[in-house]
């Protein structure tokens, strides 16, 4: 290829590099302001307030917590593995980042010299690209809760670890029926095949509830959130952290909880497909940023549905979670998956 | 068996049957109930904002008094220091001049007058033991300090302002524009 022959596509890798800056700042920004929705969402829920106080509506809150971060004394304890210490979070951190690449996040831009297309990179193994950097997120938790050289951290990554195991086979199974229907693995062109049609959700609704609730145990969050039960552990896996080491572990929940709500959207709900607008006949510019746009408020109902279940519902005692995981959520798949590949292979005879 | 009250409702101890089971009508059932809470009437007072109002015979921080004239009451007599629970009043007395009748209504004054606000604990039992009607608890609290010592008030602090010389803070004091 022109990468081998050291005769580069400058212009080409320039995009990419920009595109790569725009989406993970703005990743990072997202998350920043789920905390704030996340606190707002919660307080609405209970009769309060919320932040308002840094700024108007306390939008500036955000900034305030992160600034106050990074003052915290960052204390590595003598006890400690301090080179996985400092790794553990350095992978939270990068795991939920790379997750961004192969999502699609609207249709192509076009300025008059080819299209530039809104996605990092267009594999043809998205979904499994996804799938395994997800699993690699297990490993900050494993990595923090073990070198903390402490008992409730180790406990807590312990949790952490067997709850993401088990349930990612479910995940697993549920995208495998999902791949029957569409038939490939590449985001792009599931994306592709639902715009102007049906969305997926109405062929595997099963499929996608068993998805999203294996998502919220994958994101750790609530009534999935063993690996933090600060009533329980004190604080979880990341105890021991403090100022911005701490923040990654809780930045990355957060960034993780944005990636598989786009992910979800993508899949399920037609990615930057707006309903009943055809975009094919429009200035692909435009088109672009109301894809764009349909895709955030795709994604923004489900960031606000995953803070209503954590503010609704208790957590999992333990052996509920593996009850559930093991002999509800796995069978279910299996005979989601075996039906599916079923009334597949018989339409298409 | 009599029921003690008309509240009561009977543990069901059925086993669970299917939809109980798969959890999922109950989670939405209490999701719906978390969202409507979305709608509620929010019960908080935004505090620097808004304030609610005390009541008249709220204990708040303490005031010397004056009479009409603009002269201090107290006469350094000590009952409200030992009617003190918390022993946070400390007063030196001393004896009126000559000339200095427009200052001080009788021939005896406090010096000094000192009450530690971090001993006190407003209950008000210097105000009932007075006999001059020189001390009183305002609706005001104790505002936040830096230093231990800027706890400890003296006569600068607790004084009122002269109603002759000093009528709007004298007013303002005694609570009398709102």
């Amino acid at each position: 290829m022109t990468l081998l022959a050291l005769n580069l596509d400058w212009a080409y890798l320039l995009g990419k590099l920009i595109l790569i800056a725009i989406i993970i700042s703005v990743s990072l920004v997202i998350a920043m302001y789920e905390t704030y929705l996340e606190r707002k969402v919660a307080a609405w829920l209970q009769d309060r307030i919320g932040p308002n106080r840094a700024g108007p509506f306390g939008i500036f809150q955000p900034l305030a917590d992160g600034a106050k971060l990074f003052f915290k004394e960052e204390i590595i304890p003598n006890s400690s593995n301090k080179f996985l210490f400092i790794l553990g979070p350095c992978l939270a951190m990068m795991t939920a980042m790379m997750t961004c690449a192969v999502i699609p996040w609207s249709s192509s831009l076009d300025f008059g010299h080819g299209p530039i297309p809104l996605q990092i990179a267009d594999i043809n193994i998205g979904i499994l690209y996804i799938f395994g950097v997800v699993s690699l997120g297990v490993y900050g938790i494993m990595i923090g809760g073990w070198a903390s050289n402490n008992k409730f951290s180790l406990l807590a990554a312990m949790r952490g670890a067997s709850q993401v195991i088990s349930y990612e086979l479910a995940m697993g199974i549920a995208i495998i029926s999902l791949i029957f229907v569409t038939g490939s693995l590449s985001l792009k062109d599931i994306v592709g095949q639902q715009i102007g049609h049906t969305w997926n959700i109405v062929y595997q609704p099963l499929g996608f509830l068993i998805f999203f609730i294996c998502a919220l145990a994958e994101c750790n969050r609530a009534p999935f959130d063993l690996p933090e039960a600060e009533s329980e552990l004190n604080m979880g896996y990341h105890q021991e952290y403090s100022s911005m080491k701490l923040g990654f572990y809780l930045f990355s929940e957060y960034i993780n909880m944005f990636i598989s709500s786009v992910i979800m959207a993508t899949l399920f709900f037609g990615g930057y497909d707006i309903p009943f607008v055809n975009t094919a006949t429009m200035n692909p510019n435009l088109a672009a940023v109301l894809g764009l746009i349909a895709l955030m408020a795709k994604v923004v109902v489900f960031i606000f549905v995953f803070m209503w279940i954590r503010w609704s519902l208790p957590r999992f005692r333990y052996d509920q979670l593996m009850n559930l995981g093991w002999k509800g959520l796995l069978p279910l798949a299996l005979v989601n998956m075996v039906v599916t590949g079923g009334v597949v292979l018989w339409l298409h005879k | 068996m009599q029921a003690l009250t008309t509240r009561v409702k009977e543990v069901d101890r059925k086993p669970m049957n299917f939809w109980e089971r798969i959890y999922l009508p109950a989670v939405v059932k209490g999701m719906a109930i978390t969202f409507s809470h979305m709608f509620k009437k929010r019960p908080t007072v935004r505090y620097p904002e808004q304030k609610r109002p005390f009541s008249p015979v709220f204990r708040g921080l303490h005031v010397l008094n004056r009479d009409e004239e603009g002269r201090e009451r107290c006469t350094a007599c000590g009952l409200c220091a030992v009617a003190c629970p918390a022993e946070a009043i400390t007063m030196e007395a001393a004896e009126r001049k000559d000339g200095e009748e427009g200052l001080y209504r009788e021939e005896k004054y406090a010096a000094r007058y000192e009450i530690n606000m971090l001993r006190c604990i407003f209950c008000g039992l210097c105000e009932e033991a007075c006999p001059k009607d020189a001390i009183y608890l305002t609706e005001t609290f104790t505002p936040a300090n830096f230093a231990r010592k800027n706890f400890i008030y003296g006569k600068p602090d607790l004084l009122i302002p002269n109603p002759k010389t000093e009528e709007a803070a004298f007013a303002e004091a005694k609570g009398l524009n709102n």
